[in-house]
C-alpha cells in the first residue's frame, strides 16, 4: 500500500480487495453447454442454401441472433449443429432503389433502416418501427429479416412491412421467388418459409412517386408507424399500427392498415381500407372505418400483457393517431 | 475448425474457433479482458456492449466468429486511446468525478455505449444520450449523474478544456475540514477501466466450475434421486448431494431452516431447492451433468400465497407449521381511538415479490489451501456470517474457513442470504480443487430471496380537524419458504405501517407466513416500501374525505421532537420530518402553486398532469434489542499512510469512501492517504451485517472512534518523547505538531516503533442499546426521515403513466459525502419508482414465471424522470458527526407519491402494484360509462 499515487492512476485504488493474478489465455470456459457445433460465413445467397441444404446436423439461417440466440441459450429451441451466418452476403445487406421499388436486404442492420434517407423518404413507417425495437446494441445487429421470419403477429418491424405491402425475395433450392407479405405467415410464430431450407434475401417496398391523378390532384404517399407499450414484462408492444396511405387532395386514393397483434399473424384491416378508399376523410368515413377494423381484426387476451378488451379501447385513439399523422404527412411533402 | 482472425484495442489476434462461443466469452475468458460484464446474456441489460467496428453491440448474443475480419474496442481499450500515456478517457473521468460509478458493475456498458454515440454525436443533448443509453441497463441507477458526465465529456472533448466537475451538489451544512464535503470514490478509477474485479473475474489454476440441481417443483416430499450417469460422464470430479453433508443439514440467517441440499425422504419447499451439486472441468460438462440427474417426488399441495398458508386445515410448509410469526403493535385503546374519531377509513393494498436484480448474478469460488483452511471468495453483504454458516456445515471451527469479500455488482439486500458459499466449499474440499460457483440470471432470479408480497389493511380514524386518533392494520408477509430475514423485515413493515406520524391509539398485526414461493428477506427499505405505500395512500384517502389539503394534513400529524412511536419510543433528537414535507412542498408550488389539481395538456386533452406527494420514515440499525456492533482497525504505516479495516461490505453504496474520509478527518489529512480494506474475515475485524442502513452510522463510528483513540495513543507516545502535556500536541494539515517541531506520519511511525509501539488500533463499537418490540422504550437508536412529491403524466386512454419529476427530501442527520449521498438519491428515487410502475416477480402457484431479464423489467434511462434532492441534516449525537442511514428512505416514499398523483391527475386509486395502466384506463372507460 502507498499513498503516493495519483489521483487517476488506475494501478492503485486504495481499496484493499485481495486481488489474483489472473492468468493469461487459457483454453476457454464457457458458460453454457454449446449452443451450436459449427458456423458458416458464406458470402452468397446459393452458397447459404447450399449450406443449409447440406449441414451434416439440423441447420438454421443466423442473422442479427437476437431472437434466436436467446431461444437457444433459453432452451425454447431444438439444438442446432450449424449456424448459417447471413451477414457475409451482400446481396442481403444491400439497401438501394431498385427500379420502382426500395430494396431492403434481410441481413441489414435495423439501425442502418432507421438511420437510411431513401427509408426515410420512401417508408417513413419503416423508420419508425426500425427507431423503437429493443435499444441501440439490439438494433445494431437484429434484422427485418429475423424479424418477419420469426413470425410474431405484433413485431414492429414486420407490422410496418405490412403496411408498405412489402414482397419478400425468398431463396430456396429451386431458386428464388417473390411472395407477397402477408403469405409469409402461418400461424404465431410460425413462417411460411422453411427456415431449414429457404432464406428470405430481402425486401421490395412499392414506392410511389408524387403523380397527378385522373382529378387532376397531386397524389402523395406517406406513412406511419406507432406503438403503446406496457412497462412490465417482454418489450414487445401490446398494440401498434401502421397505415400507408396515398391521398389526393382531400381524399384517400389507397390505403393499408396494419395493426399487431390483430390476430394470429400480422393483420391487414382490408374491410376498413375499403371503408375510406376512394372516400373524403371525414369524421363520418374514420368512424365507418374503426368500426370494421373492430368487427374484423380478432383482439385476444394475452395474459399479464393486455386484455382484448382493452385492445379494442386503446386501438381506437391509436389508428386515429397513426392515420390523422399519415394523412398530415401526405399534405406537407 | 476455422480461424477467427480479430483486432482487439489494436492488437491483432488469430484464434481458433470454438463451437457455441459468444464474443463476451472470448474476450473474458480467452483474452481475459474482463472489464466486458455479463449481467444476463439475453441481450436486456447491456453490460457487455463492446465496439465492433465502431458500433456498440451486445457481445453476450455476438458469434465469436462473426468477429473474424472485425475490430473490437473494449474498456479497456478507451484510457490508452485518446493520448500515449495511459490516461483516462474524458468519458471516464467524467464518470469518476460526477459520482457516476456505485456498485461498477455496468459501468463498462455504459462507457462503451457512450463512447460510440460521442464519436457519431459530439455534442448530444438529453435527449439523444436517453435514445443511446435506453437498454444500458444501471441499478444503482445513478442515470442523472450518468447523463451528466457524458454531457461534461463531450463539452471536455469538442473544447479540449478538462472534464468540468459537478456543480449542482452542496456541501454538508455541518461539514468539517473533510467529511461533507463531496469527494471521489477510491475504487471508482479501477470501475471505470474495467480492471475492478468481481468474484467471476477471479480463475485460480485447476479451478472446477460447479452447478446445482434445483428442484423446480414447488412442494413435495423427494422419492427417488438417480446421480449415476452424472457421475459417469467425462470430466465430472465430483457429485454430491445431501448424504455428503458433512455436519449440520441446515442453513439460515436467524432460523436455520434451510437445507443446504434436500435428502431422500424430506421436502421440497421451492423450486430453487438444491437436490445435488456437482463440479466439472468446464461449465458445459457441468450443465449436462445437471441435466443428466433424475429426481422424482412425491407431489404435495402448493401453498401459494401468505393468506391461504394461514386458513385453517392446509398442509404445514414447515416443522413448526406456516406462521413464522405473528408481529404486534399495541399502543392505546382502539376502542377509545375509533370511538373519538370523526371518520373512520378503511383499505386493503397489496403489493408484488420484486427481485433486487443487482447487476452482478452470484458467484462463490471455494480454494481449498495446502494446511487444510478453505478460502471463499464472494461478494457478500455478511461476511463473518458466511464463515459460521459454512463452518457449521462443514462441521469445522470457524477459523478454518476464510471469506474473501469481493466488489459487489449490488447487493440491496439480496446478498445477505448464503446463496453458494456451502456447495462450492463442500465440493472443493471433496476435489481439493478451486471451484467456482456462478449463477447465471435464470439461477439468480429463482433462488435468492425477495422482497416480500404483501396484503395490508389499513384502518385509519381521525377527528374532523385532521388529528388522526386510531390507526390500525393488518397485515400479511409471503416469506416463502424459508425464514431467511422474514421475521425482521416484516418486523419493520408493522412498526412502521401507521407511518411517520404521531398517533395515540395504534394496534398492527401482522402474520409473516411461509408459503411453496421462493424465499423473501431483506430488500431495500426491509419492509417499510410495503407500508409506506399503504398508509400514504391511506392519508391522501384520509384528507380527501376530510376536505383538508393533504400536505397540512401530514404536517398536522407529523412525528416531531417529543412524540412517542407506535412502540412506544420517545423521539429526543433528529425528527427532521416536518422540514422535509415543507422543503419539498415549497418546491413543487414553485413548479406548480396548485400542484394537486390536473392539469389537461394543450395539444392532447387525453394527457393530464398532477403531482402528488408522500412522506416515509425508516430506523437506521438493527434495532429491537440486537446488539448492533461492529468492529474497525486503524493503522499508521512506514510510509505514513492509515489503513482503516472492517469486513463491513462494499455493495456500491459508497461505504469505502466513508470509511476513508472519516479517517482522513481525524487524522487531519488528505483522504488519499487513508487506505480502506474490507470484507475479509481473516484481516479485518467484524463490522456485522450491511443492512438496515446502518453502515455509516456502526462502522463509521468504530472507524472514527478507532482513528480517535489512535490519535490519543500517539499524543500519548508524542508527549512522553518531548516531554509535553498530551493537550499541547496539535493534529493539522497531514502533520502532528508537538511543541515548534512538526513531525510527519512517516516520523510518527519511527519514533512510536523505537518505542516499540503498534500505531495499530482496534476499536469495537456498541450502538446505544435497544428494546426489544413490545418492551416500549427505545427500539431503535435512530431514524432517517423523508419526503417526496412526484409528478405524473396519465394518458385517460391508454392509462400509460410517465413520471416526469421527482424531488425528494431525506433527512440524513448529516452528509457524510454529498456527492456519493446525491448516487444514493437518484437510485433510491428510481428503485421506488421500479416498484411502482416495472417490477412485479411472477410466481404461479410456486413456479417462477419472470426467470429471465426480459420478463423482470428494471427501469431504465428512458423512464428516469427529473430528479431534484434535498438534503435535511437534523443529526443526531450519537451518530458519526451527527449522521444516520439514507440507503433505504431515500427509496420508499416514491411509490406512494407516484400513485397519490396518479389519482389526483384522474381519480383513480391505485390499490396494487405495480401499476397496471389497462386497470386504469377500464376504470376510467367504466367510469364514462361505456
Ligand atoms: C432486448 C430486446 C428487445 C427487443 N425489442 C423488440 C421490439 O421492440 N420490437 C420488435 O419487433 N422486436 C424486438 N425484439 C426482437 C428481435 O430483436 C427482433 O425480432 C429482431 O428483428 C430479430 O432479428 P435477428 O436478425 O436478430 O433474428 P435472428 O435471431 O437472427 O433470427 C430469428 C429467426 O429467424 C431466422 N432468420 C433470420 N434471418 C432470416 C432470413 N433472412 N431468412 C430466413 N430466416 C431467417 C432465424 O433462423 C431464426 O429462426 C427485441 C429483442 C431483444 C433481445
Ligand atoms: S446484455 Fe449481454 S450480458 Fe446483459
Ligand atoms: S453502478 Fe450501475 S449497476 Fe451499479
Amino acid at each position: 500500500m502507498s499513498g503516493k499515487s495519483p489521483p487517476y492512476s488506475t494501478t492503485d485504488s486504495g481499496v484493499g480487495i485481495a486481488k489474483h493474478p489472473i492468468e493469461k489465455c487459457r483454453r476457454m470456459k464457457g458458460h453454457h453447454m454449446n449452443l451450436w457445433q459449427e458456423y458458416k460465413r458464406p458470402t452468397s445467397v446459393a452458397e447459404a442454401v447450399q449450406a443449409l441444404a447440406s449441414a451434416p446436423g439440423p441447420a438454421l439461417p443466423i442473422a442479427g441472433g437476437t431472437d434466436l440466440i436467446l431461444d437457444l441459450r433459453q432452451g425454447n429451441h431444438l439444438p442446432i449443429h450449424t449456424l448459417i451466418d447471413l451477414t457475409f452476403i451482400p446481396e442481403m445487406s444491400a439497401l438501394e432503389m431498385r427500379g420502382d421499388s426500395l430494396y431492403i436486404g434481410a441481413a441489414v442492420p435495423v439501425s442502418r433502416v432507421a438511420r437510411d434517407p431513401l427509408v426515410g423518404a420512401h417508408a417513413q413507417a419503416l423508420t419508425e418501427a426500425a427507431n423503437l425495437i429493443a435499444g441501440p446494441q439490439v438494433r445494431n445487429t437484429a434484422t427485418l429479416g429475423g424479424n418477419v421470419a420469426h413470425a410474431l403477429p405484433a413485431a414492429d418491424g414486420t407490422i410496418a412491412l405490412t403496411a408498405l405491402d412489402a414482397i419478400a425475395e425468398v431463396a430456396g433450392a429451386s431458386g428464388t421467388r417473390k411472395m407477397p407479405f402477408t403469405s409469409l405467415f402461418l400461424g404465431p410464430g410460425k413462417s411460411a418459409i422453411d427456415k431449414t431450407k429457404e432464406i428470405i434475401v430481402g425486401f421490395h417496398i412499392p414506392v410511389k412517386t408524387s403523380e397527378v391523378s385522373e382529378t387532376s390532384e397531386v397524389l402523395r404517399a406517406s406513412s406511419c408507424f406507432k406503438r403503446i407499450m406496457r412497462p412490465q414484462g417482454v418489450a414487445l408492444p401490446i398494440l401498434n399500427c401502421a397505415v400507408w396511405l396515398e391521398r389526393s387532395g382531400e381524399v384517400v386514393n389507397d390505403i393499408h392498415i396494419a395493426i399487431g397483434p390483430g390476430g394470429p399473424v400480422p393483420f391487414r384491416t382490408t374491410d376498413a381500407e375499403s371503408a375510406l378508399r376512394g372516400q373524403p376523410l371525414t369524421d363520418a368515413a374514420l368512424t365507418r372505418a374503426l368500426d370494421a377494423l373492430l368487427a374484423q381484426a380478432k383482439f385476444r387476451d394475452s395474459a399479464r400483457r393486455a386484455s382484448a378488451d382493452y385492445r379494442r379501447h386503446i386501438v381506437v385513439g391509436l389508428f386515429k393517431d397513426v392515420l390523422e399523422t399519415a394523412w398530415k404527412r401526405a399534405e406537407q411533402d | 475448425m476455422s480461424k477467427i482472425n480479430l483486432t482487439v484495442n489494436d492488437q491483432q489476434y488469430s484464434l481458433e474457433a470454438i463451437p457455441g462461443e459468444t464474443l463476451s466469452t472470448l474476450l473474458r475468458e480467452r483474452l481475459r479482458l474482463i472489464g466486458t460484464k455479463i449481467g444476463c446474456e439475453e441481450a436486456e441489460c447491456g453490460a457487455c456492449t463492446v465496439l465492433v467496428d465502431g458500433e456498440p453491440m451486445m457481445s453476450c448474443v455476438y458469434p465469436a466468429e462473426r468477429a473474424d475480419g472485425k475490430t473490437i474496442v473494449t474498456i479497456e481499450g478507451l484510457a490508452q486511446r485518446v493520448h500515449e500515456e495511459m490516461k483516462l478517457h474524458p468519458l471516464q473521468e467524467a464518470f469518476v468525478e460526477h459520482g457516476a460509478v456505485q456498485c461498477g458493475f455496468c459501468i463498462p456498458g455504459q462507457i462503451m455505449t457512450a463512447y460510440a454515440l460521442l464519436k457519431r454525436n459530439p455534442n448530444p443533448n438529453s435527449d439523444d444520450i436517453r435514445f443511446a443509453l435506453k437498454d444500458t441497463l444501471c441499478r444503482c441507477a445513478g442515470y442523472p449523474s450518468i447523463e451528466n458526465a457524458i454531457l461534461a465529456a463531450a463539452q471536455a472533448l469538442r473544447t479540449g478544456e478538462p472534464v468540468k466537475k459537478p456543480t449542482h451538489i452542496p456541501n454538508s451544512a455541518h461539514s468539517h475540514k473533510t467529511v461533507g464535503h463531496s469527494h471521489l470514490r477510491p475504487e471508482a478509477v479501477e470501475k471505470v477501466t474495467g480492471e475492478a474485479v468481481y468474484t467471476d473475474d477471479l480463475k485460480f489454476d485447476g479451478m472446477l466450475y460447479a452447478k446445482v440441481k434445483r428442484a423446480m417443483i414447488p412442494h413435495g416430499f423427494l422419492k427417488r434421486l438417480n446421480i449415476s450417469k452424472a457421475k459417469a460422464l467425462q470430466g465430472v470430479i465430483a457429485v454430491l448431494t445431501a448424504e455428503d453433508i458433512p455436519a449440520e443439514k441446515n442453513h439460515g440467517l436467524v432460523i436455520f431452516d434451510w437445507p443446504v441440499m434436500v435428502g431422500l425422504g424430506e421436502r421440497v419447499r421451492y423450486v430453487g431447492d438444491a437436490l445435488a451439486i456437482v463440479a466439472a472441468e468446464t461449465q458445459e460438462i457441468a450443465e449436462t451433468a445437471i441435466s443428466l440427474i433424475e429426481a422424482e417426488f412425491d407431489l404435495q399441495p402448493i401453498i401459494a400465497n401468505p393468506v391461504q398458508a394461514r386458513e385453517a386445515g392446509v398442509p404445514q410448509i414447515h416443522e413448526n407449521g406456516n406462521l413464522l410469526k405473528h408481529i404486534k403493535v399495541r399502543k392505546g385503546d382502539m376502542d377509545k381511538g375509533f370511538a373519538e374519531a370523526d371518520v373512520v377509513l378503511e383499505h386493503t393494498f397489496h403489493t408484488p415479490t420484486t427481485d433486487h436484480a443487482f447487476m452482478e448474478p452470484e458467484c462463490s469460488i471455494g480454494v481449498p489451501l495446502p494446511d487444510g483452511r478453505m478460502e471463499i471468495y464472494v461478494g457478500s453483504q455478511i461476511p463473518y456470517q458466511d464463515r459460521t454458516q459454512v463452518a457449521r456445515v462443514m462441521g469445522w471451527p470457524e477459523e478454518r474457513v476464510r471469506i474473501v469479500g469481493q466488489l459487489m455488482g449490488g447487493g440491496f439486500g439480496g446478498k445477505e442470504d448464503v446463496m453458494g458459499q456451502i456447495h462450492v466449499a463442500m465440493l472443493a474440499n471433496v476435489t481439493q480443487r478451486p471451484v467456482k460457483l456462478l449463477f447465471d440470471r435464470r439461477d439468480s432470479l429463482i433462488v435468492h430471496p425477495k422482497r416480500h408480497a404483501t396484503q395490508i389493511r389499513v384502518k385509519v380514524g381521525a377527528k374532523k380537524d385532521g388529528r388522526i386518533v386510531a390507526m390500525e392494520t393488518e397485515l400479511y408477509g409471503d416469506t416463502g419458504a424459508y425464514a431467511s430475514l422474514g421475521e425482521k423485515v416484516m418486523t419493520r413493515a408493522t412498526t412502521h405501517s401507521a407511518g411517520p406520524y404521531d398517533i395515540e391509539h395504534v394496534r398492527a398485526d401482522c402474520y409473516a407466513m411461509y408459503t411453496n414461493n421462493p424465499p423473501a428477506g431483506a430488500f431495500r427499505g426491509f419492509g417499510v416500501t410495503q407500508s409506506a405505500f399503504a398508509v400514504e395512500s391511506m392519508m391522501d384517502m384520509l384528507a380527501e374525505k376530510l376536505g383538508i389539503e393533504r400536505v397540512e394534513l401530514r404536517r398536522m400529524n407529523a412525528l416531531h421532537v417529543g412524540s412517542v412511536t407506535n412502540t412506544g419510543q420517545v423521539l429526543n433528537e433528529s425528527v427532521g420530518l416536518t422540514e422535509c414535507i415543507d422543503k419539498v412542498d415549497a418546491e413543487m408550488r414553485k413548479h406548480n402553486p396548485r400542484p394537486f389539481d390536473p392539469i389537461a395538456d394543450e395539444a392532447d386533452l387525453n394527457i393530464v398532469r398532477a403531482w402528488g406527494l408522500a412522506a416515509a420514515y425508516k430506523n437506521t440499525g438493527l434495532g429491537g434489542g440486537a446488539p448492533d456492533i461492529s468492529g474497525a482497525d486503524v493503522e499508521l504505516y512506514a510510509d505514513g499512510t492509515f489503513q482503516v479495516r472492517s469486513s463491513a461490505a462494499e455493495l456500491g453504496q459508497g461505504l469505502v469512501t466513508v470509511m476513508r474520509l472519516i479517517v482522513a478527518e481525524e487524522m487531519s489529512i488528505p483522504p488519499e492517504q487513508v487506505h480502506v480494506l474490507v470484507m475479509d474475515t481473516d484481516l479485518t475485524p467484524n463490522g456485522g451485517p450491511t443492512t438496515a442502513s446502518r453502515q455509516t452510522f456502526v462502522t463509521g463510528n468504530a472507524s472514527r472512534y478507532a482513528a480517535k483513540t489512535l490519535r490519543d495513543q500517539i499524543s500519548a507516545s508524542m508527549a512522553e518523547k518531548f516531554d509535553v502535556r498530551p493537550e499541547q500536541i496539535r493534529f493539522e494539515n497531514g502533520t502532528v505538531h508537538v511543541n515548534g517541531h512538526s513531525l510527519s506520519y512517516a516520523d510518527v511511525y519511527k519514533e512510536m516503533t523505537a518505542l516499540g509501539q503498534q500505531p495499530r488500533v482496534r476499536y469495537e463499537y456498541e450502538a446505544p442499546k435497544t428494546k426489544p418490540l413490545g418492551e416500549g422504550g427505545d427500539m431503535h437508536f435512530a431514524f432517517s426521515f423523508a419526503t417526496q412529491a412526484a409528478e405524473v403524466k396519465v394518458n385517460k386512454l391508454t392509462g400509460e403513466v410517465r413520471v416526469l419529476r421527482v424531488i425528494a427530501a431525506n433527512d440524513v442527520g448529516m452528509a457524510v459525502n454529498p456527492l456519493g449521498l446525491q448516487g444514493q438519491v437518484e437510485g433510491g428515487v428510481m428503485m421506488g419508482l421500479g416498484n411502482c410502475l416495472t417490477e412485479e416477480f411472477i410466481v404461479e402457484n410456486g413456479n417462477v414465471v419472470t426467470d429471465h431479464l426480459a420478463r423482470y423489467r428494471v427501469p431504465g434511462i428512458m423512464l428516469t424522470p427529473e430528479i431534484t434532492s434535498i438534503i435535511v441534516e437534523h443529526p443526531i449525537s450519537a451518530g458519526p458527526y451527527g449522521a444516520k442511514g439514507v440507503g433505504e428512505v431515500s427509496s420508499i416514499p416514491t411509490t406512494p407519491a407516484i400513485t397519490n398523483a396518479i389519482y389526483n391527475a384522474v381519480g383513480v386509486r391505485i390499490d396494487k402494484l405495480p401499476v397496471d395502466q389497462e386497470m386504469i384506463a377500464r376504470e376510467l372507460w367504466e367510469r364514462e360509462g361505456k
